[in-house]
């Protein structure tokens, strides 16, 4: 199984009366894609506006991120279940709009949906801020509930980002990356000597709007299953987890799953990648005990001697994540946990809510409590008062001259929990 | 000599007043540096001056601790230090706790900053390296010469304004803080270096060692429910509606008490929750599914409670903080023990 990624380098983005891309700029004719979206009778307008890296912009409040992307070549199409069908993804060709993203913006939920500041240190929290952002003002029609909000914006959002991948598909790209993976048997018999490696991926599906959907199906309730890492590139797996922003996997970290990508790199060199648990966070307690039970039966299934556990979310996902690591170890499986910790903006609290001694070995992605004040932005994309009600903000956070005040957990992406920033801690 | 006036605390030993025998000894303040401050002051001799130096016995310390730190904070007052610096105590247990307990006064009564030093199995350090700032040295005084280098160093550092780095670099005790920096490479590479590293069994070292938590033993059952009162406490974000206190919806810095006398239900008109870590739609349209007073009002009229207590607590139980939650659990608790309150339905979400 082959799937090659042609990356297409963005460096700017601009409207123009076709969609294109040339010399690097992604051009947008606005109204052919507002058209586009408001084929949803659910959306009354659309409006977009852009941001580029290093501009005195602030996007708030942003509920998802999408990198723009679309398939030229093998079965199905990306964002399966929402833009594909149902034939399974993950091989041929797909062609990636790199630094670049599509940042759906609007209050949803109210609490949940987070910052990115284009420029000053507020751009040190995230990777977005060194992309060209594309961010559909998606207006509802009058009255539509919140459910059904979310599930619109969802969609507008894998609808642009795949309509704007679109613009590549008959161009050439500037890098390709081609990521080979077999069936374990194959694999095993490939590489006997390497570490076989799993990658037990926790997604967040407890229902309330904190959903995530693979092939379109939103998982709450599934038993944990297998997904090829390949599936998960080509955008198997989208969110509509309205979370806590630090720490909700927005669909791009899904599609850029960078310990998928780690492993498939390292894949016949280092360890033998030996496949990817896909398994659920519920929110009951009986819910947690089953999956975890069932990834290490699938762990010892495909032969896994190690595993990297990642969680979504805090609180009580961190019983799933040490649920999972207790019974991967105690059958001989040795992990690595990858979290984040609220541990007060002083950081002197236990920033995790569950723990279990198997966890020895664990990855943290920073504090979310940690305070930092935000200079004004010459311009705001969506509302600057939403920052009194988003997660890290209160309704002191707004100052007189246009800088906030806020807890990194506000920030969109600041301490993900699939390790894709850099962010971490250290004690003092 | 320098600008800063700092003054040291040392024992009866190192005070060269006596061994063990003089132990009793009652505080002592003399002018300049004395016994190791003579060595500290020439190696911060540039920027700072030992003005006093207060000699005192450990067990005088240890048996009259509130005394002696009342004695020493009124006696050095009038040196008006910068900066204030104790020992090294390295493994003297006694000294240790002396100085621990006495840059801790200095530091919240005097408001300077304060440094001490000693080895980490001091039982001092155990008790106060999270609050005082603690040099690690050797565990007995053959180590002076290095300590009192490191000291001065430290010291000095801080007498400057330079925020210090991590204790592995500064030769410090870890203070507890779990500070944000930006590693070399991203999470997810260090999670994969890590596994390979731990199934080659190499060695790693772990990012976060588990937290310790508190464990809260159950209280014995109620004897008599149907005369108990009970409260409703959640950490559901349930408030009169306009947030009329302005809890945070994540990291609440406080917890507050509505009354609900007379209120049979929670209605969307009159109530609603801040809490954002949960889809608010179902708590918005009936604030009882978060707070069940529907409910307890029904059992309470029922007869199968005593009475549902006037008022309830609430807080936003979201990316909070446990020092915090601690804090207002037990604030929470004293008031309704002191109201009468035998039991407490807890929802939280």
């Amino acid at each position: 199984m082959q799937l090659e990624i042609g990356k297409f380098k963005i460096t700017d983005v601009q409207f123009s009366d076709k969609t294109s891309i040339k010399n690097g700029v992604l051009y947008i004719n606005k109204k052919e894609l507002g058209d586009y979206l408001k084929e949803d009778s659910n959306i009354a307008d659309v409006d977009f506006d852009l941001a580029r890296p290093g501009e005195s912009v602030r996007i708030i409040p942003i509920k998802d991120i999408v990198q723009p992307m679309y398939k030229v070549k093998g079965d199905g199409q990306v964002f399966p279940g929402f833009i594909g069908g149902f034939e399974t993804v993950g091989e041929g060709v797909t062609h990636v709009l790199e630094d670049c993203a599509v940042a759906t913006c609007g209050k949803i939920v109210n609490f949940q949906e987070g910052i990115i500041d284009m420029s000053g240190p507020g751009a040190a929290y995230n990777s977005f801020s060194k992309m060209n952002i594309v961010v559909p003002l998606i207006q509802p029609i009058p009255g539509l509930d919140k459910h059904t909000h979310e599930a619109t914006v969802r969609l507008a959002g894998v609808k642009t980002a795949s309509y704007l991948g679109k613009a590549s598909q008959d161009l050439e790209p500037d890098e390709k990356e081609v990521f080979t993976y077999e069936g374990i048997v194959e694999a095993a018999r490939l590489y006997p000597n390497l570490p076989r490696v799993a990658y037990v991926y926790m997604i967040q599906c407890q229902g309330l709007m904190h959903d995530t959907y693979v092939y379109g199906l939103n998982v709450k309730g599934i038993l944990s299953t297998l997904i090829s890492p390949t599936e998960v590139l080509d955008g198997a797996i989208i969110s509509g987890n309205c979370a806590a922003p630090c720490h909700k996997n927005a669909t791009i970290h899904h599609q850029n799953n960078p310990i998928i990508l780690d492993l498939l790199r390292r894949h016949g060199k280092e360890l033998c990648f030996a496949g990817v648990i896909l398994t659920n966070e519920s929110t009951m307690l009986a819910d947690k005990k089953r999956g975890a039970f069932y990834s290490t039966k699938l762990a010892r299934i495909i032969g896994a001697e190690g595993a990297v556990i990642s969680e979504e979310g805090g609180g009580n996902p961190e019983t799933d994540l040490m649920l999972n690591c207790k019974n991967l170890e105690n059958a001989g499986i040795r992990t690595v946990l990858v979290t984040d910790e609220y541990a007060g903006r002083d950081g002197r609290s236990q920033g995790l809510a569950d723990v279990t001694k198997e966890a020895d070995a664990v990855i943290t992605n920073g504090n979310g409590n940690q305070l930092v004040t935000l200079p004004p932005m010459e311009r705001v994309i969506g509302s600057i008062e939403s920052v009194a009600i988003i997660t890290g903000g209160s309704s002191g956070s707004l100052h007189p001259d246009g800088s906030i005040t806020v807890e990194i957990a506000g920030i969109m992406g600041s301490c993900c929990e699939m390790g894709y920033e850099r962010l971490t801690t250290r004690l003092k | 000599m320098g600008q800063q006036r700092v003054v040291h605390y040392i024992n009866q030993f190192f005070g060269q007043i006596g061994g063990e025998e003089k132990g009793n000894q009652t505080p002592i303040i003399r002018d300049g540096a004395v016994g190791p401050g003579l060595a500290l002051q020439k190696l911060l001799e540039k920027d700072a001056t030992i003005v006093a130096t207060v000699i005192c016995g450990d067990t005088y310390f240890a048996e009259n601790t509130e005394a002696a730190i009342d004695e020493i904070l009124q006696g050095i007052k009038k040196y008006e230090p910068d900066f204030f610096i104790a020992g090294p105590a390295f493994n003297a247990g006694r000294y240790g706790l002396a100085c621990g307990a006495i840059c801790q006064a200095v530091k919240d009564n005097l408001k300077i900053p304060v440094i001490t030093a000693m080895y980490p199995e001091n039982p001092g350090a155990e008790l106060y390296a999270k609050d005082v700032l603690m040099l690690k040295t050797g565990n007995s005084a053959v180590a002076m010469k290095d300590a009192l280098s490191r000291l001065s160093g430290l010291a000095l550092r801080m007498i400057n304004g330079e925020e210090l780095g991590f204790p592995e670099e500064e030769g410090y005790i870890p203070q507890g803080c779990r500070v944000n920096i930006w590693a070399e490479k991203t999470g997810a590479v260090r999670a994969v270096d890590m596994l390979l590293k731990k199934m080659k069994g190499e060695a790693y070292e772990t990012e976060l060692p588990m937290p310790v938590f508190d464990r809260v033993n159950p209280a014995p059952a109620i004897d008599r429910i149907q005369d108990a009162v009970i409260a409703l406490v959640t950490s559901g974000g349930i408030v009169p509606k306009g947030n009329p206190d302005r809890i945070e919806s994540a990291n609440a810095s406080k917890y507050c008490k509505y009354s609900i006398e007379r209120i049979d239900d929670l209605t969307s008109q009159e109530f609603e929750t801040v809490h954002g870590g949960y889809d608010p739609v179902y708590a918005l349209q009936d604030p009882d599914r978060v707070l069940p007073l529907d409910a307890m009002r029904q059992l309470e009229k029922e007869g199968e409670i005593g009475k549902l207590y006037d008022y309830f607590y609430t807080t936003v139980g979201n990316t909070t903080a446990v020092s915090n939650a601690s804090r207002y659990g037990e604030a929470i608790g004293k008031d309704l023990l002191a109201n009468g309150v035998s039991g407490v339905i807890l929802t939280s979400t």
